[in-house]
């Protein structure tokens, strides 16, 4: 593990791109920062930015307009930056793929290094996944 | 100033969920139009709900917004039962019951979920984290009887899908007492406190004419003045059987929209302690398996306002067309007439006042005309609107 | 509280094609389309009716148009039908100039299955992209 992804594992920043969801993992994420569960005590914070991104969580269906931007917004990252598809829409696509709105998956857009799955995944779930990406960028 | 400033506001921002896109045209502080483009959120939901059919198209249809996750298909399978003769007809008792207790736990936690985002827009972090930490007993409660914290599945044509056990009932009453407690909380720290009323009122005003002529619903209208509410209207569950008040207020500008969702939860769970001493036992679904040939409208009183959708069928198991018209369609188009006049500082709030289902501040630049010289960012533009709740608490001798 | 469907029928009496009342609060009225400019503006400025939406159909008679209004005192939903004969260039007075919420809806309406409103101050797209391919309609049946 080299030097630049050892440094950022210790405390994630991570940028919320939503590529036209229907919010509920945008809002289940921004649920991560209350005091239910609470995740800035890990270092996590969400960022204005995607300048100061480690990690770009990605909500939706790409649609003509934003499939576009999300491409724009991952080359302004500056790298090593982890791509996290958050819920079953930005998996893949699911009950929209024959939308002749959206041209394809997030995953043919940008690479993706973490799925997590559900309609809307629990703040759990996520947690979980970032503690499974932690696990593998730190080499276990 | 020699040069025209135009702040284009959008698609990505920090602290929102979602993206759409702002041109405000600016004359030194004050907004003079604004250029509103959406579009980003479009899957084309219509058109696959005529590929789907009529039972599918309800947990399609939930997609829409994860917010008002159950106003979609209540008012989609309205529409499916206004074709077969109306909701009254044919769903059972209970069912009724279970469907309003749902709509009205929703609007608890969709009102939470402003009143924090509205917090964080002023500067008022703590509002914030409060309203949320309170919405999370509402969400364990859905997840208890419908087995989601979101997206509760629980619509459908002829009745409910899952029914709310006899056990279930004393955890709801409990969250709904400790609810009253926070309302109380938030409404003495929101809606007493100088400084965000300095901040909120007087801003962003749709007036009752406007607000008519823009064709506003929900609470943007009633906070106008315009006393529309369908669960009053053309009412729907047991909402005409049960005895609850509608908000109104006059002034129209953002504290005013803030006093009605407040005072709308309280309502909410007025009209939810009646369900549960009133609710029968029986069945909950009347196993509709044929939907006729025919058209039908259903509307619901979303937590942004009516939410209306329109059916028709011609025999076979899909439906023919699905219109859909969600209530911040007609609710961020007014923004046209009510950022208009505002500083700049204001306009974050006005266009999140609305609670729309798609707002964003991001990536602003300020721009000068001539020479293209960017002048301020997205950060910048939200540092305004908390400095100016700085600047009045300071005037105010407001120390702490 | 008025009995705003009787005096339709009253002002419109020539014009009304059909008249269904499908329930006590869903009535839909037929009218033809060089029609629906006047019966919008009666509806909504002498009637005070709220315009909630406005729904268009790609059927085998012709583009169907639905306009949606609302009489909130009494809970009716009266929508004004009309059909577009000619499917090649349909094409309609726009009720934006007379009723400013419609403005979304129309701009919707053209994109999405290539109706002309006629006088609409700001026809351009709204959902999709700029460069969206022009005569691609995507409600439109035939594909």
């Amino acid at each position: 593990m080299d030097l630049k992804t050892k440094a950022l594992i210790k405390s994630l920043w991570v940028f919320h791109a939503a590529t036209s969801p229907c919010n509920n993992c945008d809002i289940e994420v921004l649920d991560l920062l209350t005091p239910r569960h609470d995740v800035e005590r890990f270092g996590i914070i969400l960022v204005g930015s995607v300048r100061h991104a480690d990690v770009l969580l990605v909500t939706g269906v790409p649609n003509y307009k934003t499939a576009e931007r999300i491409k724009k917004l991952y080359e302004q990252a500056p790298k090593p930056c982890f791509v996290v598809a958050i819920g079953n829409c930005a998996c893949g696509r699911i009950m929209f793929q024959d939308s002749y709105n959206s041209p394809c998956p997030v995953d043919e857009i940008i690479p993706v290094h973490l799925y997590v799955p559900g309609c809307p995944p629990k703040p759990e779930a996520m947690i979980a996944g970032v503690v499974k990406l932690l696990e593998k960028l730190s080499g276990k | 100033m020699s040069h025209k400033v135009v702040i284009p506001i959008g698609p990505y921002h920090p602290l929102q969920e979602e993206p759409e896109f702002f041109r405000l045209y600016v004359d030194g502080e004050k907004v003079t139009d604004i250029d509103i483009v959406i579009g980003y959120m479009h899957r084309g939901i219509e058109e696959l709900s005529e590929h789907k059919h009529f039972d599918q198209s309800a947990f399609l249809v939930e997609r829409i917004c994860g917010i008002c996750s159950s106003s979609h298909p209540y008012a989609y399978v309205l529409a499916v039962e206004d074709i077969l003769g109306g909701e009254k007809n044919i769903v059972p008792e209970r069912a009724l019951y279970i469907r309003t207790i749902v709509e009205e736990l929703q609007r608890i936690h969709s009102h939470l979920l402003w009143l924090g985002l509205a917090g964080h827009f002023i500067g008022y972090n703590t509002v914030w984290m409060w309203a949320w930490k309170y919405r999370e007993p509402v969400l364990d409660c859905f997840e208890m009887f419908s087995g989601n914290r979101q997206h509760y599945g629980m619509s459908k044509i002829g009745g409910v899908r899952r029914d709310i056990k006899d056990e279930d009932v004393p955890v709801l009453k409990k969250t709904l007492d400790e609810l009253v407690r926070a309302v109380d909380m938030f409404k003495g720290a929101v809606m007493d406190d100088p400084v965000i009323q300095a901040r909120l009122k007087g801003v962003g005003i749709l007036n009752k004419n406007q607000a008519i002529e823009w064709c506003a619903v929900g609470p943007t209208a009633r906070a106008a003045g315009v006393n529309i509410d369908v669960r009053r209207d053309d009412p729907y569950g047991v909402f005409d059987r049960l005895s609850w008040n509608v908000i109104v207020e006059t002034d129209g500008d953002v504290f005013a929209k803030t006093k009605v969702r407040i005072l709308e939860m309280y309502e909410s769970i007025n009209i939810i302690r009646q369900c549960l001493e009133k609710m029968p036992k029986g069945e909950i679904d009347a196993n509709i398996k044929d939907i006729p040939p025919g058209e039908g409208i259903g509307r619901v009183e979303a937590p942004r306002g009516e939410c209306y959708h329109y059916v028709r069928s011609d025999g076979t198991n899909r439906p023919v067309r699905h219109k859909i018209r969600a209530p911040s369609f007609m609710n961020v188009a007014s923004n046209k007439v009510a950022a208009v006049g505002q500083t700049i500082s204001d306009a974050t709030l006005t266009l999140a006042a609305v609670d729309p289902c798609y707002c964003c501040t991001e990536r602003v630049i300020v721009l000068d005309k001539n020479t293209d010289k960017k002048l301020m960012n997205g950060w910048d533009l939200i540092k305004l609107s908390q400095k100016k709740t700085e600047d009045l608490k300071k005037a105010m001798g407001d120390n702490g | 509280m008025e009995d705003v469907l009787g005096r339709i029928r009253e002002k419109f009496y020539e014009q009304i094609i059909k008249y269904e009342e499908k329930s006590p609060r869903r009535v839909y009225i037929e009218f033809a389309p060089q029609n629906i400019p006047e019966a919008v503006k009666f509806l909504f400025r002498d009637l005070n009716l709220r315009f909630a939406t406005a729904t268009a159909i790609d059927t085998p008679l012709g583009i169907e148009i639905l306009y949606h209004f609302s009489y909130d005192p009494k809970g009716q939903m009266v929508s004004l039908r009309t059909f577009i004969t000619d499917k090649k260039h349909p094409q309609i007075e726009s009720i934006a100039p007379i009723i400013k919420g419609a403005e979304w809806i129309e701009r919707e309406m053209w994109e999405m299955l290539g109706i002309n409103l006629i006088g609409h101050p700001n026809l351009k797209h709204l959902l999709l992209i700029d460069d969206w391919p022009e005569g691609k309609f995507p409600l439109r049946k035939e594909k």
